[in-house]
């Protein structure tokens, strides 16, 4: 909890500082960052704790900022327009959990991967609530540009504060046990009397509920949504890299993974745009080769020792 | 007078074309303790299985202390005090020894507190005795451990009936008489126990009564010695060539 505490002030003082330099671009920077960390620590409560490879990010995204939109369309305050977002996502994946949980695997994935693009489709159709695909402008919040930056951040940084809580409350509840019982063998976990389709759902729905408020943030961030940029499939796989590459099931893991993740995305894709997707996969398969517990299981270890286990598990 | 806390009326499994139990009705009385065998493929697994809730059965029906539990989910019947141990053992292995023991004490066992049910783990790990290994991970145990593990996490569920599926196979012979005592130990403390088995000398040892499974049927309920003679009982396991061998000696 120490440590929790420690790497949390450190994260916090970052910010800080780079709220009181207000550089615009360290400002987005940042607020992306944050948004990966809430994002990243969301799936991992599914995807790490209960070991459901879920791609359904992209989908209670894409929700949650058309929730946030059409109630600021219609009046509702900003904030307020934010927690509806999550609890329209909550409420949507509460009832998409019911109806998928009980598929296991690969399954499950792709179960959870088709949600965005039939959510995409309806919102799309929709046209008379979301604006269809001509997208949605959102109402613009007073003040000059750097102090809505600085707002934003505050608010998404809260926001991942929020679900790392979530996460660190979930890892040291009844809840949490149960989890990671599911996760390691589902049929022994039922047969020690853990109500697994409880668990999964409850899960499922905490994980959307910050995914959905994510989405809200982010469509009053840029102003402007539309169905091709919210349930982009990359907002499903994204959050999954980032966990792979911090740890997958850990608290810190996805936070590391988020850092590493938007150093990457900066760093190589962003001049590499025509090959930015095959770098993904590559890296992807990289990390699953040769790092399969993340950026967490080089700690205590050098490189060298990591690489030649690396090697010799896989080719002596 | 004691009376039945598990019965099975007409029940059969169907997977298939598979008929995996057939019609197979049984009593079992509070604080017994039962044996039952039968060749590979007999169906002791399903019945264990369907007892706990992991598969429905296709038809009749099952009581547990009057209540019927046929339709309910594993976790609910686990939670009424049907413990399980699986054949090929089951462990969370990233889990320690006692995180193990103490998840089924605070689901199934219905701890009020995680701290509790550690404490419970504790008890339950002292008395399989592997009480050393409490804080080593799951997956670091021999299979004769995880064979006690299986144990200590049933009886951290506080069971009123234990089904012991052939938590002997694969054990050495010290091994076994280990797994003996403590079968006896958990008799004694009034825990109603199924013991599926293949080996004659844990039933014969700890099983005053005798259920045989053939092709999914019930051909033998009795007392274990009388049972182990059947001529039935020996035609299933031994085939029909040499029980007629048998048959025609007694002659």
């Amino acid at each position: 909890m120490l440590r929790y505490s420690i790497i949390g002030a450190a994260v916090v003082a970052l910010f800080v500082v780079l709220l009181a330099i207000g550089d615009n671009y360290l400002l987005r920077l940042a607020t992306t960052v944050a948004m990966y960390v809430a994002l990243a620590s969301a799936w991992n409560i599914v995807g790490g704790f209960t070991g459901y490879p879920s791609f359904a990010t992209a989908a209670f995204f894409g929700l949650g900022a058309y929730a946030c939109g059409v109630a600021q369309t219609y009046g509702v305050p900003l904030i307020l327009a934010w927690i509806l977002a999550g609890a329209v996502t909550a409420l949507f994946a509460s009832g998409l959990g019911l109806a998928i949980l009980h598929l296991r695997g690969h399954y499950f994935a792709i179960g959870s991967l088709v949600v965005a693009d039939v959510l995409r489709e309806i919102t799309n159709s929709w046209t008379s609530l979301t604006g269809g695909g001509m997208g949605m402008n959102l109402p613009l919040i007073g003040g000059s540009t750097g102090s809505q930056a600085q707002f934003y951040l505050l608010a998404m940084v809260a926001l991942a504060g929020l679900s790392l809580l979530a996460a660190v409350l979930i890892d040291n509840s009844k809840l949490g046990v149960a989890l990671r019982c599911i996760e390691q063998n589902e049929d022994a976990a039922q047969v020690i009397g853990v109500d697994t389709r409880r668990a999964k759902v409850a899960a499922f729905t905490v994980s959307s509920l910050l995914v959905g408020v994510a989405g809200g943030i982010y469509a009053s961030w840029v102003s402007y949504i539309d169905p091709i940029d919210v349930y982009d499939v990359s907002l499903s796989v994204k959050p999954i890299i980032m966990a792979l590459l911090g740890g997958v099931g850990t608290i810190a893991g996805p936070v590391l993974g988020a850092f590493g993740f938007l150093a990457l995305e900066e760093l190589i894709w962003r001049n590499s745009l025509e090959f930015h997707a095959g770098i993904l996969g590559l890296f992807v398969v990289v990390l699953v080769v040769f790092l399969p517990g993340g950026l967490r299981s080089l700690q205590g270890r050098n490189i060298w020792q990591l690489a030649t286990a690396a090697f010799t598990k896989r080719w002596a | 007078m004691m009376g039945a806390l598990l019965s099975l009326s007409h029940v059969s499994k169907d997977f298939g074309g598979l008929r995996a139990l057939d019609d197979v009705t049984v009593s079992l009385r509070e604080g017994e303790v039962i044996g039952l065998i039968g060749p590979n493929g007999a169906g002791k697994t399903t019945l264990v299985n369907v007892i706990t809730g992991v598969e429905k059965p296709s038809a009749g029906e099952i009581r547990f202390a009057g209540d019927r539990i046929d339709e309910l989910r594993p976790d609910l019947v686990a939670r009424r005090g049907v413990a399980r141990t699986f054949q090929i053992v089951q462990p969370f292995p990233r889990m320690t020894v006692r995180e193990n023991v103490a998840a089924a004490a605070l689901f199934a066992g219905g701890a009020p507190s995680r701290a509790d049910a550690r404490a419970i783990a504790d008890q339950q790990l002292a008395f399989s005795g592997l009480g050393r290994e409490a804080d080593k991970l799951a997956s670091s145990l021999t299979l004769a451990g995880r064979k006690r593990l299986e144990f200590a996490k049933s009886l951290a569920a506080q069971p009123k009936l234990l089904l012991l599926d052939e938590v002997n196979a694969g054990l050495n012979a010290a091994e076994i008489d280990d797994a003996l005592r403590l079968i006896a130990e958990i008799a004694a403390s009034g825990i109603t126990v199924l013991l599926i088995e293949h080996l004659m000398k844990v039933v014969s040892q700890s099983c005053r009564r005798l259920l045989v499974l053939h092709h999914g049927r019930l051909v033998a309920d009795g007392e274990t010695t009388a049972v182990m003679k059947d001529p039935r009982v020996v035609e299933a396991y031994l085939g029909q060539r040499y029980a007629e061998r048998q048959r025609e000696l007694a002659k």
